[in-house]
This record gives C-alpha cells, sequence and structure tokens, in this order.
C-alpha cells in the first residue's frame, strides 16, 4: 500500500503503540485485498460485547486500552448481549455480566460512545453520499452504502475499532466505484406491506446469490418504500447473501435509472418478484412441534415507528400465559416510546422490552432455550430467523400482525 | 493434485481438509464452545473444524467474525486455515486479527478434487493448496 506521511508516522509509533498496531493490522488487511490506500473516515460503528469476543477478545481490549487507545474519530457500539435490568430473570451467567460491564468501561476510556444499537443509521448517525465510514453489523453497513449512498465495508470489532483509532480504513471494495455499480436486476411485481415481507424479499434475492460483491438493483415497485422497510430489506440480504450494498432506482441517491444503477453494465440476471413468491416463502418453514410460545421482534431493533405499531397490535391484548414475547430496542428509542405510552402498552399486553440487545447475541441463549424448553421462535425478522440456527432453534417468519397473534393466541399458523 | 489461489493470508499450514459445499458463519452456523458446526441442516452439522483446514464456497453474513475467530483461536479450537471460494471483509479482518491463515478465490474448483480426510497443506506465500495425501 501506499502510505502517506502520516500513515509511516504512525507506524512509526507517533501516534502510540495502540495506533501502531491497528495501522499494521489494517496494512495486512487492506494487502490482503489489493488496497492501495487508505481513505479517512469520520464514523466508526463497532460491535463489541463478551458473548462475541469471549475472554481472549476481552484480554486483548484491556491490552489495548492499557496502551492509551483512543478515538480518533465519533465511534458507536452496536447492540450488545446483556441488558442488565433483565439478566436475572432471563436466567444469564453473572459472571459474564460483570465481564461486560468491565468491556463497556474499556470501551469507554477509548472513548467509544457506548449507544448498544444496531440501527445507529435511524437514531444516531447518517452519514452523506460519498462519505466515508467504517460501520459494522452488516444491517448498518448495507443501509450506510444504499440508502446514504455513504462508502463502508463491513468492518468487523476489530477493523472497526482499528479505523476508530487510526482515523482510517483502506480503500478497497465498497469505497471504490468499481465494486458499487449494480449487478442484476430485481422487478418488483409483489405488493410487499408488511416489514416481513420485506426481510421475504431480501431472503428470496439473498440466498442465491451469495457474493459480498453482488449488488442488486431493485425496480418497478409501485410506491416509495418507508425507512424501516428498506432497514428489513437492507438487513436480510446482508444476513441471507452477505451483501453489502443495493440500489433501488428512484429511491436510492446512486440510483437515478436503472442504467446509472448499473453504471452502463449489462445486468448479469433479470429476476422478477410477484406476491406468489413472497408466499412461498413464508409456506417454506416448518412448524416443527408446533411450539408458539417465543415470539420475538428483534434484529434489528425496533424503531420508534415499530414500537409504535407493535403497540397498537398490541392494545388490549395479553401474551398468552406460558408464551414470551421480546421486543428490542436501543435506550433512546425506549424513552421516547415510554414518554408516548407505547411501552406501557406493550408491557401491560405482557411483552418484554430489552434495551440495548439483540436477541440473538443474548449471553446465554442456548441454555435459556433448553430451560426454558423453546423449540420454535417466530419472528417478523427473516435476518434473525436466520441468523440464530446455532442455538438450535427451528425458526418460522411471519408477518407482524401474525406474530402479534401467535404471541396472544399460542396458535402457530 | 493442486490448486491456485487468487488472494492469500497467513503462515504455510498443512491438515486435515472439511470440503464444503455449503457457506459458512461463525455466528450462525458454529457453536463457539465446542468448534462443531451445529447449525440444524447445515450439511457439516456435527462436524469439527478444530484443527482442520476448512473449504467453504461463500462465507455468510456476519460482522462477529471478527472476533469470532480470536475466541476460538484463544479457546484452542480454531481451524488451521479457511480456504474460501468467495469471501468477504469481515472473514478476512477477523483471521487476520485471529492470525488464521485465509485465502480466496480456487482454481480449479477443489469439488471431486478435494475430499474431506483427505490432508492438505495451504501456502499463502505461493498462493497454494496442494493435497499431500488422500483420505485413507
Amino acid at each position: 500500500m501506499e502510505l502517506q506521511p502520516e500513515e509511516r508516522a504512525i507506524l512509526g509509533g507517533e501516534r502510540g503503540e495502540a495506533a501502531r498496531r491497528a495501522l499494521e493490522y489494517q496494512v495486512k488487511v487492506g494487502e490482503f485485498w489489493g488496497a492501495k490506500r487508505f481513505v479517512p473516515v469520520t464514523n466508526a460503528h463497532m460491535m463489541g460485547d463478551i458473548e462475541v469476543m469471549g475472554d481472549g477478545g476481552l484480554q486483548w481490549l484491556k491490552d489495548t486500552a492499557a496502551l492509551g487507545a483512543r478515538c480518533a474519530v465519533g465511534t458507536t457500539t452496536n447492540a450488545r448481549c446483556f441488558d442488565f435490568a433483565h439478566c436475572e430473570e432471563l436466567g444469564q451467567d453473572a459472571g459474564e455480566a460483570a465481564k461486560e460491564r468491565e468491556l463497556i468501561a474499556c470501551l469507554r476510556r477509548m472513548d467509544v460512545v457506548t449507544t448498544d444499537t444496531c440501527i445507529n443509521y435511524q437514531t444516531v448517525y447518517q452519514p452523506h453520499l460519498g462519505e466515508h465510514v467504517a460501520w459494522g453489523d452488516t444491517g448498518t453497513v448495507i443501509y450506510a452504502n444504499s440508502v446514504f449512498g455513504a462508502r463502508s465495508n463491513f468492518e468487523s470489532g476489530p477493523a472497526a475499532l482499528a479505523a476508530a483509532i487510526t482515523g482510517r480504513t483502506p480503500e478497497y471494495g465498497f469505497h471504490l466505484d468499481a465494486h458499487r455499480r449494480g449487478s442484476f436486476t430485481v422487478e418488483l411485481q409483489a405488493t410487499l406491506d408488511d416489514l416481513a415481507d420485506w426481510g421475504a424479499l431480501g431472503k428470496l434475492v439473498g440466498e442465491p446469490h451469495q457474493s459480498y460483491f453482488s449488488v442488486p438493483v431493485f425496480h418497478g415497485y409501485r410506491r416509495s418504500p418507508a425507512a424501516d422497510e428498506l432497514k428489513h430489506l437492507g438487513a436480510a440480504l446482508a444476513s441471507y447473501g452477505s451483501m453489502g450494498m443495493f440500489h433501488f432506482v428512484g429511491v436510492t441517491p446512486e440510483a437515478p435509472s436503472l442504467d446509472a444503477a448499473l453504471g452502463g453494465r449489462s445486468p448479469a440476471e433479470r429476476i422478477v418478484i410477484t406476491d406468489a413468491d413472497i408466499e412461498r416463502a413464508y409456506a417454506g418453514y416448518r412448524l416443527g412441534d408446533g411450539d408458539a410460545r417465543l415470539v420475538v421482534f428483534s434484529g434489528p431493533q425496533q424503531s420508534l415507528f415499530e414500537m409504535k405499531q407493535l403497540a397498537a397490535l398490541f392494545d388490549g391484548r395479553k401474551v398468552k400465559a406460558g408464551s414470551r414475547c421480546f421486543a428490542t430496542t436501543n435506550g433512546a428509542v425506549l424513552a421516547q416510546a415510554r414518554a408516548l405510552g407505547y411501552a406501557g402498552t406493550l408491557e401491560a399486553a405482557g411483552v418484554t422490552l430489552l434495551e440495548g440487545v439483540c436477541f440473538y447475541i443474548l449471553q446465554n441463549l442456548s441454555p435459556m432455550r433448553v430451560a426454558n424448553g423453546w423449540t420454535n421462535l417466530v419472528s417478523n425478522s427473516a435476518k434473525i430467523v436466520n441468523i440464530i440456527g446455532a442455538h438450535r432453534f427451528n425458526t418460522i417468519l411471519r408477518r407482524t400482525r401474525d406474530c402479534v397473534d401467535i404471541a396472544c393466541t399460542g396458535v402457530l399458523k | 493434485m493442486k490448486i491456485a489461489v487468487e488472494r492469500a493470508y497467513g503462515d504455510a499450514v498443512e491438515g486435515e481438509a472439511v470440503v464444503s459445499e455449503e457457506g459458512f458463519s461463525p455466528r450462525y452456523d458454529l457453536d463457539r464452545w465446542s468448534g462443531t458446526i451445529t447449525k440444524p441442516g447445515h450439511k457439516l452439522e456435527g462436524t469439527s473444524l478444530k484443527d482442520k483446514i476448512c473449504f467453504f464456497p461463500t462465507a455468510k453474513g456476519g460482522i462477529a467474525a471478527g472476533w469470532a475467530f480470536y475466541d476460538i483461536k484463544w479457546k484452542k479450537i480454531a481451524p488451521k486455515a479457511f480456504v474460501f471460494g468467495v469471501t468477504n471483509p469481515v472473514m478476512v479482518q477477523g483471521a487476520v486479527f485471529a492470525g488464521i491463515t485465509i485465502t480466496e478465490g480456487w482454481a480449479p474448483h477443489p469439488r471431486g478434487l478435494i475430499e474431506t480426510g483427505d490432508w492438505v497443506r495451504v501456502d499463502p506465500a505461493g498462493k497454494l493448496v496442494e493435497v499431500l495425501r488422500r483420505r485413507q
């Protein structure tokens, strides 16, 4: 890689050992991808929690903090594995919770803003067209690239933290124009009126095209999609297809037209998605033993409008005795949802609201599943029904209203 | 039998091959306490990846690989190398961070040429994967 004088100075230790190690690591990653140089970033968003980091990661973080690591740009955290107000009730491990607190303190010493949210793009920071950022999780990245026209690769926790410390990231992947052009087209004849439909769309398009550099171009849709719809679409494309970007003609900033989105290339494939395709996606889920005692609204965290919709659907109803229903969101949304009465309505219905977490990364989730005898997990999130498999749930995607009915009746359809 | 890879990082390693027809995510598919694939229905369900040379056609999802690879290396249950057909940045960031050998791109495709149980060598400097002995 061609290094600027400032970068050579960092490698020479002028900004301390933590920055030197961070840049050295970034050079190795950049060289793998053939990056020619670094680009400055304005913002970083990192995943860092004890469930994914483990003891080794925590020790590394403590060592890095002790070296004097400090963020050079605004840096936030993704959803984590504990809501401390609920960890005892959920049967989570007190020792691991103590480590999580230690980990959070460590991040704060480095100037990381612990927002604990996977919807930073809805609630914390909205980068502009062409702005280089270093974000993870995948849902945040695909939203940044596609809806804002910002530029980020999937940055894992260590990579995002390295970018935060050095203020730059290797220029490869979606930082380059060449990778941002659409590669195949998806004509939308489907109605897509529920958030779960958008996730199902992401599954149908992502699953058969598993490639980070595959960029679908959606077109022909009958109306302008809302932010939460694009959020569920992006999260599912990233989850099923490992995709980091999509275009939506007339909606996303680099797709004023189909030709512009494709960058003058012919699409490798043309797909049409109809209502029948979406229905087939729902019909593809096995109902297992019919267990309907776990319904989850999470992955990504709920926006304020999702909380509002859930509150309306649960108003005057009760989660069936013996069933559990969880909704997760971040602190900012939860505070507003409390002020607006949505949280009260949901809690009165028996929904457990978890703050700063995502359900699939909860510490101790597998033992929690066993202890509760849960076999199925029902959700309106196509991402979570894909991502939670290692915990051995049989997962079922259903529309939002159907999920609420299942939570309140205990009947799985 | 030799296979050329396009991009590579890490030390030269050798070990037993695990060849998957399905993509991989350490978050979706792997039990990070045992090193075994536990996702129901995954074609390698029940297979341990510890000390293996893992061939995966694709990478799935997940930012978490960045920490997860380091975590399984710390727990001494990590594979020796990942050989991907197509991967994503997180797998590379995670493998580099953990010091696990990783490659991307293969010619020819290992399907039918390398089988689970073969003893293989991955040489990042030479951008080469080689079968040293066939499964007994």
